[in-house]
């Protein structure tokens, strides 16, 4: 046996030893990668997007708007106050609602509603909102984000759960979970 | 003494760096380098270093969990003995940390360090920076008040616009569907050790580079830069006209570093820590949520880009930044080394300067805002109130009660999103002004809906009346 034999068997097995230790790497990066990703494909979890009440309907009293707020569905005890949403509730006619979002759609800051002017306004950039939501002036390019609501048993209850963003704007969130499954 | 040198000759049989460190010290480097204009990169790894100590500190007693991160600023702030110091100092030092990096940057640009052989350190710059800036950002979110609340929501809805993927970025992003505790705990790990393990190791190939590959001659005009001859003037200009970096160079650094470290120290003593604003409750919407000041200029973009390019401009503007800073010292590795050859290069860092200067000084005052509380807390001033007629008066209470006042200017004070009026009538005749309250238009809601047509006709009576002394009011020209 020369001794370039003893080295390419050397080689060999220092190859092998790099092959298995990349094996083990990839084997442990699937559960890694998934544990990154959790919060992409928690939208699976059941309830992360559930119907939550804001509160009787007498607190919403016809043709004005009221702020509301709601616990995150799922929130624990290191969230703390961040768990806490608010929105505003329109009263159309009595019949009709309407649930904003508190975001602005164009960057995200909590727009404020004035009453006497039926104007939203928000106090970063000056986007402007009429009464119903749509888009008065200022940098959005669409109007307020709005929950799908529902009344039961006396309550207003809207579908919540994820902070609205101009990329996915709360009526859509359910066409992206249907979306998302197959990825996930 | 004795004692001192036989531990020290018992470590170095053992660890053998002495002969390396020596070498490395008194390297021979350019005479010309021990020069005020080659401080700025050692006192950023001085306030770099300056930074892990004061955030080892403040970590000590910071919780990361939103719902006790606020409490333990306050904490810091007030129970504990001179935290307010360290955390002034933490502040301070980030602040100080960014602008030297970029002062570094500058003087790299202009005496052309980057070009050839040096285009790594030059990359690895350009990474550093952008890791500097994500230290900045996510700071500002561990001081977990309302402004780090809504600056995560700024971000996430900047995040969303991305194609396609935007959705699934803002979840990783914020660690769940809304900012909460997974978002500040993720923040946590990424600022204290995601960017700055990083940063440790990117800076300490930027220094091998630098020692390597020797520090940046002066640039001489006329002097050019060719890869075929650069290695061979450099090796000679050093070891012939050389001196070594300890003592020769390092004396302006050491000096540089100290005065640094002290200004740090004399900012937190005079001005205190940042913060923290209001508590991170969202249901506390009377907020007017700022970023920090090295985003203040991002803030203004924000605010000042018509509305279809700033998609468009936030996602690609970025990309073709940083492409620009990669690109360059292989489209210009070679050459003129001399600023004073460089129009181009003085021109662009003159432009650069000025534009985020101005951004900056103008997201100061943030004339883009409604003054959300003008209607309810800035008074018409007397003068426009004075000798004016009831329906007048009744007019400028519309303007109050309606919140026009908020993105309106009257007597200097109020909002600045639309034009002042104190001269108003002038420039608008009577139907003029009852057309633009009703339809708006110009980026002004239209009032059509919000104003009873006696409110109209009082409000415009009011806005007929806004012109200075001497100038008359404008006329409809086929009314004489």
């Amino acid at each position: 046996m020369n001794p370039r034999d003893g080295l390419s068997r050397r080689g060999v097995v220092v190859k092998l030893g790099i092959l298995l230790n990349a094996a083990v790497g990839a084997i442990l990066a699937v559960p890694i990668v998934r544990y990154l990703l959790s919060p992409v494909i928690r939208e699976r979890r059941a309830g992360s997007e559930s119907w939550l009440a804001l509160g009787p309907l007498d607190r919403f009293p016809a043709g004005q708007t009221r702020l509301a707020t709601y616990r995150n569905p799922i929130a624990n005890s290191s969230d703390g106050e961040t768990a806490n949403i608010p929105c505003w509730v329109r009263n159309v006619d009595g019949e009709k609602f309407q649930v904003f979002a508190i975001n602005c759609a164009h960057l995200g800051c909590p727009v404020r509603w004035f009453p006497q002017s039926g104007l939203f306004m928000c106090p970063c950039h000056g986007g402007v909102y009429y009464s119903d939501g749509s888009r008065a002036s200022g940098p959005p390019e669409r109007g307020l984000f709005e929950y799908s609501y529902k009344v039961e048993q006396g309550k207003l209850l809207i579908r919540a759960g994820a902070l609205p963003t101009p990329g996915s704007p709360v009526p859509s969130l359910t066409n992206i979970s249907i979306r998302r499954s197959p990825c996930a | 003494m004795r004692l001192i040198r036989i531990a020290g000759d018992w470590l170095e049989q053992r660890i053998q760096l002495a002969g390396p460190i020596r070498e490395t010290m008194e390297h021979p480097v350019p005479r010309q380098t021990a020069s005020w204009a080659y401080v700025f990169g050692s006192a950023a790894l001085t306030v770099f270093m300056f930074q892990l100590v004061t955030g080892i500190l403040l970590a000590l007693l910071y919780v990361p969990s939103a719902a006790e991160a606020w409490n333990s600023l306050q904490i810091l702030n007030h129970d504990v003995s001179l935290g307010w110091f360290i955390r002034a100092l933490h502040g301070w030092g980030s602040n100080f940390m960014i602008a030297i990096v970029l002062i570094h940057m500058v003087q790299v640009f202009l005496f052309g360090a980057y070009k050839f052989p040096r285009e790594l350190t030059w990359l690895v710059g350009v990474l550093l920076l952008l890791l500097t800036l994500g230290m900045a950002f996510t700071g500002q979110v561990l001081r977990f008040d309302q402004d780090a609340y809504w600056g995560l929501g700024i971000g996430a809805s900047i995040a969303s616009r991305v194609p396609v993927l935007g959705p699934w970025i803002v979840n990783l992003l914020l660690g769940g569907p809304i900012i909460a505790g997974a978002t500040l705990s993720r923040f946590f790990a990424l600022h204290v050790f995601v960017i700055p393990g990083s940063l440790l190791a990117f800076v300490g190939l930027h220094l091998l580079l630098v020692l390597k590959l020797g520090i940046n001659e002066w640039p001489m005009p006329g002097r050019i830069v060719r890869r075929a001859t650069y290695l061979k003037e450099y090796h000679e200009l050093t070891h012939k006209d050389g001196i070594p970096f300890v003592p020769g160079a390092v004396t302006r650094d050491l000096f540089f570093s100290a005065f640094i470290l002290l200004s740090i120290t004399v900012c937190a003593l005079y001005f205190g820590p940042f913060g923290p604003s209001g508590q991170p409750d969202p249901t506390i919407i009377q907020t007017v949520p700022r970023p920090d000041y090295f985003f203040l200029w991002l803030y203004a973009v924000l605010s000042l880009l018509p509305p279809s390019m700033e998609t468009p401009a936030l996602l690609i503007g970025p990309v073709i930044a940083i492409g620009v800073l990669i690109a360059l010292p292989f489209f210009s590795g070679e050459g003129e080394k001399s600023w004073k050859r460089r129009p181009i290069a003085v021109l662009t860092i003159l432009i650069v300067a000025v534009a985020l200067g101005a951004f900056t000084r103008l997201a100061g005052n943030a004339p883009w805002s409604p003054v959300m509380d003008a209607w309810s807390g800035e008074p018409i001033p007397a003068q426009y109130l004075k000798g004016r007629t009831a329906l007048q008066r009744q007019g400028a209470l519309v303007f109050q009660a309606k919140q026009c006042h908020n993105c309106h200017e009257l007597g200097g004070v109020g909002g600045r999103r639309g034009p002042e009026l104190d001269r108003v009538a002038v420039t608008l005749t009577e139907d003029q002004l009852i057309r633009q309250v009703i339809q708006g238009g110009g980026n002004m809601p239209a009032y059509g809906k919000n104003l009873s047509p006696a409110e109209t006709t009082a409000l415009v009576a009011f806005l007929e009346t806004l012109s200075p002394v001497g100038q008359p009011p404008a006329r409809e020209a086929s009314r004489k």
